[in-house]
C-alpha cells in the first residue's frame, strides 16, 4: 500500500532529469507519447521501452521504482491483452498495451523528477490564453495539485476502513465498507473546502 | 480586536449560539466547553467560515461576512485535521502555496520557507513528502503554512486533539511564544492555563469568562468533575 501511495510523488535528486526545466520535460513527454501513438508497432514499443529504462537509470531510479509506476495498470493489462489479441492479433495487443504502459511510465518519470510547483507554473503559462475566455488557469493547476494530493489521503482512508471492518469481523460486508468510506470522504472534502477558504483560495 | 455584537446562529431551526456579545482583545484567549456547545461555530465566525444569523462580528472593524478576503488575510485558521489542510506534495511546496500571491523572488521564498520551517522545528524536512510525516509533524507543517503569511490573529480549533503528548506540548509551546493574537478552542485544559482569558461555552452561551483557573474550575464543576 505504501508503494501505491508513492506513485508520482516528487523525489528530490540532482540528476540531469531533475535539473531539466519542467516545460522541456512536459514537451518531451508529449513528443514521446505522440511518437508511440503514430508509429504504433511492437518495434516502437521495444525502442520506447529501451528509452524509458535508460531514462529511469539516468534519473537514478531502480527498476522497482519503474514497476511501481505502472503497477496500478495491472488489471487493465490483464483485461486488455486477450481482448486486443482476439481483435487484432498479438502485434496489435503488444503495440496498444505497450503504448499505454510506456506512456504511464513516462508520465510517472516526469512527476518523479519535477516539483509540482514547477509543473503548475508551466501549466499556468500554457493555459494562460484561457484567461481571455474567463477561465482562471491557476484554478486548473490547483485542481490538478488537489487531485494528486487527494490520492494518498483516500488510500489511507480506505485502508483504515478496511482494517476497522476486519477488526469487527465484517470483512465481506460491502455496506460496512461503503458507508464509512462515503461518510469519511464527504467529511474530508468539507474540511478540505474549509481549509482552502481559510488559506485564501478565493483571493 | 475581535468583537461579537449580539451574535445568534441557527442551523435550520436549531439555535447553536444565542446572543453572544464580547470583545476579545487579550493576546491569548482559550475557549472551552462540552462537545456540541458551539465553540467551533463561534471560532469559524472570526474568519467568515460561518456567519451570524443575527448580530455581527467585527475583526479590526471589518465584518468577515462582507469582507471575507481582507479578514482572512489577517486571520489564519488552524484545524484539528492537518490532512485536510495540507495540499501540496512536499513540505516546502505546501509552504510556498501559502505565499503564492505574495510575489516573492525565488530567494525570498526560500528564505521565508527556511525561517518558518525552523520556527516549527521541521528544518531538514523541506523536500520531505508531506503525507509521509507523522500526524504531529503534519500539524506542525499546517501551523507553518498558516503562520508564514504573517497574520495578525491565529484561530485554532482543537489543534492538539489528534496529537500525542509530545507534539501537543510542542504545539502548546509554539502557541505560547507567537507574537500574534491567539484564540484556541480546546479540550486540553493544560493548554490554556497560562492564557490571559478563558471563555466557557455551554449550549450556545458564554457561561463563564475570565481568569483561566477560575474558568477551568467552573467548567470542571459544571461537568461534574472534581
Ligand atoms: N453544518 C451543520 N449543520 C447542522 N448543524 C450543525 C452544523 N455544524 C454544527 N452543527 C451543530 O451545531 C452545534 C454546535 O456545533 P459546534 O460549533 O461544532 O460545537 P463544538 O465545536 O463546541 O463541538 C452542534 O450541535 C452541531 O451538531
Ligand atoms: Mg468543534
Amino acid at each position: 500500500m505504501m508503494a501505491a501511495a508513492m506513485i508520482g510523488v516528487y523525489r528530490p535528486g540532482t540528476s540531469l532529469l531533475h535539473r531539466l526545466p519542467a516545460g522541456l520535460k512536459l514537451f518531451g513527454l508529449l513528443l514521446f507519447t505522440t511518437a508511440l501513438l503514430v508509429w504504433r508497432a511492437p518495434t516502437t514499443v521495444a525502442i520506447g521501452l529501451a528509452i524509458i529504462i535508460c531514462l529511469y537509470a539516468l534519473a537514478g531510479y531502480s527498476p522497482r521504482v519503474l514497476l511501481t509506476q505502472v503497477w496500478p495498470l495491472r488489471w487493465i493489462v490483464v483485461l486488455l491483452v486477450p481482448f486486443q489479441w482476439w481483435l487484432g492479433g498479438w502485434r496489435s495487443a503488444v503495440a496498444i498495451v505497450g503504448t499505454l504502459i510506456l506512456a504511464v511510465a513516462a508520465a510517472g518519470l516526469v512527476s518523479l523528477t519535477t516539483r509540482i510547483v514547477d509543473l503548475l507554473a508551466v501549466l499556468d503559462r500554457v493555459l494562460s490564453p484561457l484567461r481571455r475566455v474567463g477561465v482562471d488557469p491557476e484554478r486548473i493547476s490547483l485542481l490538478i495539485a488537489l487531485s494528486i494530493r487527494v490520492v494518498p489521503v483516500m488510500l489511507d482512508l480506505v485502508n483504515t476502513v478496511r482494517e476497522a471492518r476486519r477488526a469487527r469481523g465484517a470483512e465481506r460486508s460491502l455496506r460496512a465498507f461503503a458507508t464509512p468510506v462515503v461518510v469519511r470522504t464527504v467529511g474530508y472534502s468539507q474540511r478540505l473546502g474549509d481549509a482552502l477558504i481559510a488559506r485564501g483560495i478565493d483571493d | 480586536m475581535i468583537e461579537f455584537e449580539h451574535v445568534t446562529h441557527r442551523f435550520g431551526d436549531r439555535i447553536v449560539l444565542t446572543d453572544i456579545s464580547c470583545r476579545l482583545s487579550q493576546q491569548r484567549i482559550g475557549i472551552i466547553g462540552a462537545n456540541g456547545s458551539g465553540k467551533s461555530t463561534l471560532a469559524r465566525m472570526i474568519n467568515g467560515l460561518a456567519n451570524p444569523t443575527e448580530g455581527r462580528v467585527l475583526v479590526d472593524g471589518l465584518d468577515p461576512a462582507q469582507h471575507g478576503r481582507e479578514v482572512r488575510r489577517r486571520v489564519s485558521f488552524l484545524f484539528s485535521d492537518p490532512d485536510a489542510q495540507i495540499i501540496m506534495p512536499t513540505v516546502g511546496e505546501d509552504i510556498a502555496f501559502s505565499l503564492r500571491r505574495h510575489k516573492l523572488t525565488h530567494d525570498e521564498l526560500a528564505a521565508r520557507t527556511e525561517a518558518i520551517v525552523d520556527t516549527v522545528g521541521l528544518s531538514g524536512y523541506i523536500e520531505h513528502p508531506a503525507h509521509l510525516l507523522s500526524s504531529g509533524q503534519k500539524q506542525l507543517l499546517a501551523l507553518a503554512t498558516v503562520l508564514v503569511t504573517e497574520p495578525d490573529i491565529l484561530v485554532a480549533d482543537e489543534p492538539t486533539t489528534l496529537l500525542d503528548l509530545r507534539h501537543t506540548r510542542e504545539i502548546a509551546g509554539l502557541l505560547a511564544t507567537l507574537s500574534q493574537q491567539v484564540i484556541v478552542v480546546t479540550h486540553d485544559l493544560d493548554l490554556i492555563m497560562d492564557f490571559e482569558r478563558v471563555l466557557v461555552i455551554d449550549d450556545g452561551r458564554i457561561v463563564a469568562d475570565g481568569d483561566p483557573s477560575e474558568c477551568v474550575h467552573f467548567y470542571r464543576r459544571s461537568m461534574g468533575v472534581r
